[in-house]
């Protein structure tokens, strides 16, 4: 069901753990869909004066495919400016695995949407103005984190009423 | 001919998922080749060949209804057990249309869950009964829920993601008690632990969870109830499922129950062993949980939650160590929900993402128990390490 580079990458995963000194982390997922990624970015400059993520880690609680799609994420952003690495698509992320079975596909979007978070909090620390691509890609991922929390609650009410 | 353990030997890979399913064991397979390209008649034929083909489906026949105390012509061979469950279910929803009421748990298998859901949509009402915290069904509950107009309770003998054993002679009891029919999925049950048949009237069984073939399996249904084929054809099986007989799975399901039978002491007593050490093994891991009932089980199936980790990364991790186990983990189903069961029995969801299925089989050893308790612990401490839930 996977590719090679899926299986490549869950195997021998590139950037896990967590930054020491990372500038910014982007959260996304729920425990109650099985999947929970942690991204952290350390921004520098490059000798251009530009920013670019100079390093990048990740943490994942998630399936194969939430595993190398992190992997993956990390290896695409790596080094990338910040307004190349806005523009990172979970599309991107996955053809560069060489295609997810469609149930995974959400894994893809996880990843890059946790890419899409660091970013965001980095720029809100700093004062700076937010891309507007940005902030509207923030605002759906907060939409549906709230919608998973819901979810999430619900289930939890169940399980306390039911014992 | 080559021995059972060289088969296996062959490939250095060790599987711990026959709950899923099995080898098929070289006897059956040896019981089975000549019904390939020698014997190859169509049951149904008045030659020679057709009568050898006939002779071995009926021995086949007299040889499983011996296994349960039945008498032949209860068994109804079929395609197996998600056929013989629907079969059950609909069959007799079907022979009695008056009847709108069954009850049925929350741990069943899909193959009961989806009939039955099946049924709701076409006016049944169906009770789906909850289970405590080990899964076990309260025969209490079963009373308490028969109406004037039930049809039928149908309940698992065991369950095959966490192994409970149901109380099904009690819960048999009390169905013969109200007048009510009872059934029983016995897959992973039948050949494991012995089954009293006093209050069971249907019982589902497959061939391939217990080293026999895949594609046949057989419904027992007690003489004298009437229920309604779902195939309609040429009227084999006593008009009660068409289709030209499984000649070569029907022979070698009898030779894998007859060998189940034979050996099910000493194969129960060995697996539960292994079970006993599965699971002091794992709970000396930090953050895990025994999903399961703690002195009614299946001798072959343990199960366990993991905290911080998902099931899906556990069973490739130790697949890449040529482990094979399974999951009730929730990321390939379409809703992202972990296993109904597990869910039933009270797991909280960050765990029941994090379970794992070990079910050994008749050809599991010793060795390959110590393999995995060697192995898995590096595999959860290396997914923990790369999780952001760190458990202490």
């Amino acid at each position: 069901m996977y590719t090679e580079k899926v299986i490549e990458h869950f195997r021998h995963p590139h950037h896990m753990g967590k930054l020491p000194d990372y500038s910014a982390i982007g959260k996304v997922g729920n425990v109650v869909c099985g999947d929970v990624m942690w991204l952290y970015i350390k921004v520098n400059k490059d000798e251009k004066g530009r920013e670019v993520i100079g390093d990048i880690s990740w943490e994942t609680f998630g399936c194969t495919a939430a595993i190398a799609t992190s992997s993956m994420v990390s290896d695409i952003a790596k080094g990338k400016t910040l307004e190349a690495a806005i523009a990172i698509t979970n599309r991107e992320v996955a053809k560069e695995l060489g295609g997810l079975p469609p149930v995974k596909m959400h894994c893809s979007a996880l990843a890059a949407d946790a890419l899409n978070e660091a970013i965001y909090a980095y720029l809100t620390q700093a004062g700076r103005e937010i891309p507007p691509a940005l902030a509207r890609r923030h605002e759906r991922i907060a939409e549906e984190m709230s919608a998973l929390e819901r979810r999430y609650q619900a289930f939890a009410d169940k399980e306390k009423t039911e014992g | 001919m080559v021995s059972f353990r060289a088969v296996i030997d062959m490939v250095k890979r060790i599987y711990l998922d026959n709950s899923a399913t099995t080898p098929v064991a070289p006897e059956v397979i040896e019981a089975m080749m000549p019904y390939f390209s020698g014997e190859y008649g169509n049951a149904s034929s008045l030659h020679s060949f057709g009568q050898a083909a006939r002779q071995a489906v009926e021995n086949s026949r007299k040889e499983i209804a011996a296994t349960l105390g039945a008498s032949p012509s209860e068994i109804v061979f079929t395609a197996g057990a998600t056929e013989a469950n629907n079969l059950a279910i609909k069959g007799l929803s079907f022979a009695h249309p008056e009847k709108r009421h069954i009850i049925t748990s929350k741990i069943e298998h899909h193959a009961v869950i989806h009939t039955c859901g099946w049924l709701e949509e076409h006016g049944y009402d169906v009770t789906y009964l909850d289970v405590d915290s080990s899964g076990w069904i309260d025969p209490a509950a079963v009373r308490e829920a028969i109406r004037e107009d039930t049809l039928l309770v149908s309940i698992m003998a065991g369950n095959n993601e966490i192994g409970t054993l149901e109380p099904i002679g009690e819960i048999g009891a009390v169905c013969r008690e109200k007048g009510i029919l009872f059934h029983t999925d016995a897959v992973q049950a039948y050949g494991k632990v012995p089954l009293s048949m006093e209050t069971i009237d249907l019982l589902s069984v497959s061939a391939h969870k217990l080293h026999g073939p895949k594609g046949v399996g057989f419904l027992h249904v007690r003489k004298g109830i009437p229920f309604i084929p779902l195939l309609h054809g040429g009227g084999h099986e006593r008009g009660r499922r068409s289709g030209t007989e499984n000649v070569p799975g029907i022979v070698g399901m009898a030779a894998a129950a007859d060998i189940a039978f034979q050996e099910m002491e000493a194969t129960a007593a060995r697996l539960r062993g292994y079970r006993k050490r599965l699971i002091a093994g794992i709970s000396s891991i930090p953050g895990t949980r025994l999903n399961g009932h703690e002195t009614k089980f299946l001798p072959h199936i343990t199960n366990f939650g993991f905290q911080g980790i998902e099931g899906e990364s556990l069973v490739m991790r130790l697949d890449e160590q040529g482990i094979a186990t399974s999951t009730g983990s929730a990321c390939s189903s379409p809703d992202l929900e972990p296993s109904h069961v597990l869910l039933a029995i009270g797991v909280p969801l960050a765990m029941a993402h994090g379970s794992l299925r070990i079910s050994t089989g008749r050809q599991t050893t010793d060795g390959e128990i110590d393999t995995i308790l060697e192995v898995l612990p590096r595999v959860v401490e290396d997914l923990r390490a790369i999780s952001p839930f760190k458990v202490s």
